[in-house]
């Protein structure tokens, strides 16, 4: 069993009893449960990404439907984004937008960007992420040896690489 | 961009965090300032396969190498180094932790001065990090975004027109900006008003990590002072929100050590003093045992009631008693014991008779 904050095997479970809501289950890795445990006695462990966990696991341990669909660029799921707190590609902020909306609201009290911008036009989104897609169809061709398939993704490829860099 | 896995002269140095120079220095350690990028045409790094990391190295790479001002930056292939060399680059905040830790093609570029680091496939494809000693927070920004322009030239980054600058955390979304003000607080821990601060600081979306960022535990009573929230907001926003606080902490911690003196020099000064002693005289003390009593010894330095101490010898001894510190000094790996009892030596040889003065540390 994974850390519920992070990769780390879960070496530590720990039932707390007091608090809103009734007992709680938690799994922690020995950094995550040390941080937990002297939370209390040493003052403020509040970190960012705890708040992002805690966050995240409002929404319950079962995947509901809405969660299971996956990422058509990077094949993560809303779900799999749920418990690791980390987004696999740059297309999930679009795939995902309705999931993302309510939770970047909750961290940032916003959900539009206000600053600096990159000084070049920006190069069409789609044709980024449909390089990221192939990438990924590539490797699985490799991976059930239709070479002849993944041969032609590469060319796909590359031609999608150059337009972008002309 | 220079190709060498060797930085062995950087221990001799403090680092410019370190360096005890800049505004308001006794009180504000370092300003720093990172930004969160990423490549458009490749995953985020956690679903990234291993050629995936290789392709993004290797471009990064290639890229940066075409920027002329780069020429003089250090690239060091983090993968290929040993344990101790990666635990000196956390030691000296050139890298993070999570890269020191992570597998696969991972690199940092590090800038001759250690005022800016790129780290290469740490939780982003590219954290750019600039850091200046003292509360020195618009030139840092100055610096970060022109060299943020500058990889951008080369790089085509992750962004959409609504969320800004798109991270694999959607806690670094929009600006992708860090701002942390280090702070040497401990008149503000001995008089327990420390939690009190840092509760009504969160209030205002302002945070507090230890010396080592993210969930690492306070040592040496440094704490990292950082905006909360990268989304929504200018940078020129973020970086004055965290600016305004910290003269308020500042006062806070003077009025602190004034509260202190007066209610009890006496007990401030022996307090201080035998911490002093403690450090001239062990003969092992491990690294928190250092920390703990270099902090008091800093603070009675500033207040002066420790007169024949630099505050720089501090500051580079804060650093070079650090496990991997002391041991690329030694120029030898050495088990947890032994480092005890060569961070006692080099605590007495730089703390007491010739070895008091800065030029003589190395």
């Amino acid at each position: 069993m994974k850390c519920q904050h992070c990769e780390k095997p879960a070496t530590f479970h720990i039932t707390e009893l007091i608090g809103a809501g009734g007992p709680q289950e938690m799994h922690l890795c020995e950094e995550h449960a040390r941080a937990f445990l002297n939370k209390d006695s040493s003052g403020p462990v509040a970190t960012i990404a705890g708040q992002l966990s805690k966050q995240l696991k409002l929404g319950g341990k079962n995947p509901a439907e809405a969660e299971i669909k996956e990422c058509p660029v990077c094949g993560i799921s809303f779900f799999e984004f749920r418990n690791s707190g980390r987004l696999g590609c740059p297309y999930d902020y679009t795939h995902f937008e309705k999931e993302l909306e309510p939770l970047l609201l909750n961290i940032h009290d916003a959900s539009s960007h206000t600053g600096k911008h990159p000084k070049r036009a920006a190069v069409a989104a789609e044709a980024q992420a449909t390089i990221i897609r192939l990438r990924r169809e590539m490797e699985e061709a490799i991976e059930r040896e239709d070479y002849e398939q993944a041969s032609t993704l590469r060319d796909q490829i590359r031609k999608l690489e150059d337009a972008g860099k002309s | 961009m220079l190709r060498d896995q060797s930085f062995d002269e950087f221990a001799g140095r403090c680092g410019e965090w370190l360096r005890g120079s800049g505004p308001e220095s006794d009180i504000v350690i370092s300003s720093r300032i990172r930004l969160a990028r990423n490549l458009a045409d490749f995953p985020f790094i956690r679903r990234c396969s291993d050629e995936d990391r290789l392709s993004i190295e290797r471009e990064i790479r290639a890229r940066l190498d075409k920027l002329q001002p780069l020429a003089k930056v250090r690239y060091i292939d983090v993968d290929a180094l040993s344990e101790v060399d990666r635990q000196f680059l956390v030691e000296r905040q050139l890298i993070s932790r999570e890269l020191a830790d992570a597998d696969g093609a991972r690199a940092v570029a590090i800038d001759p001065n250690e005022q800016f680091s790129v780290m290469i496939n740490e939780e982003d494809h590219l954290r750019i990090q600039v850091m200046h000693s003292g509360l020195d927070v618009v030139s840092a920004w100055d610096q970060i975004t022109a060299l943020d322009d500058l990889i951008e030239s080369q790089i085509t980054y992750a962004y959409h027109p609504k969320y800004g600058y798109l991270t694999a955390c959607p806690t670094n979304v929009g600006t992708g900006l860090r701002v942390s003000v280090m702070m040497h607080l401990p008149a503000l821990v001995l008089t327990q008003q420390i939690d009190k601060v840092f509760r009504s600081l969160q209030k205002i979306s302002v945070t507090v990590r230890g010396l080592y960022g993210e969930g690492s535990q306070y040592t040496g009573d440094f704490y990292q002072i950082s905006n909360q929230i990268t989304l929504g907001k200018t940078e020129g926003d973020l970086l004055q929100e965290v600016s305004e606080v910290v003269p308020l902490l500042i006062d806070y911690e003077r009025k602190a050590r004034q509260f202190l003196m007066k209610q009890g020099e006496k007990d401030l000064h022996d307090d201080v003093s035998r911490a002093l002693g403690i450090l001239c005289t062990a003969k092992k003390i491990s690294t928190e045992e250092t920390m703990h009593y270099l902090s008091k010894v800093r603070m009675g330095v500033n207040l002066g009631l420790i007169e024949d101490v630099e505050v720089n010898i501090l500051n580079k001894l804060f650093i070079q008693t650090q496990p991997a510190h002391l041991q690329k000094i030694r120029g030898r790996l050495l088990g947890s014991s032994d480092r005890n009892i060569e961070r006692a030596n080099y605590l007495h040889q730089h703390l007491t008779g010739h070895g008091k003065r800065e030029s003589d540390l190395n």
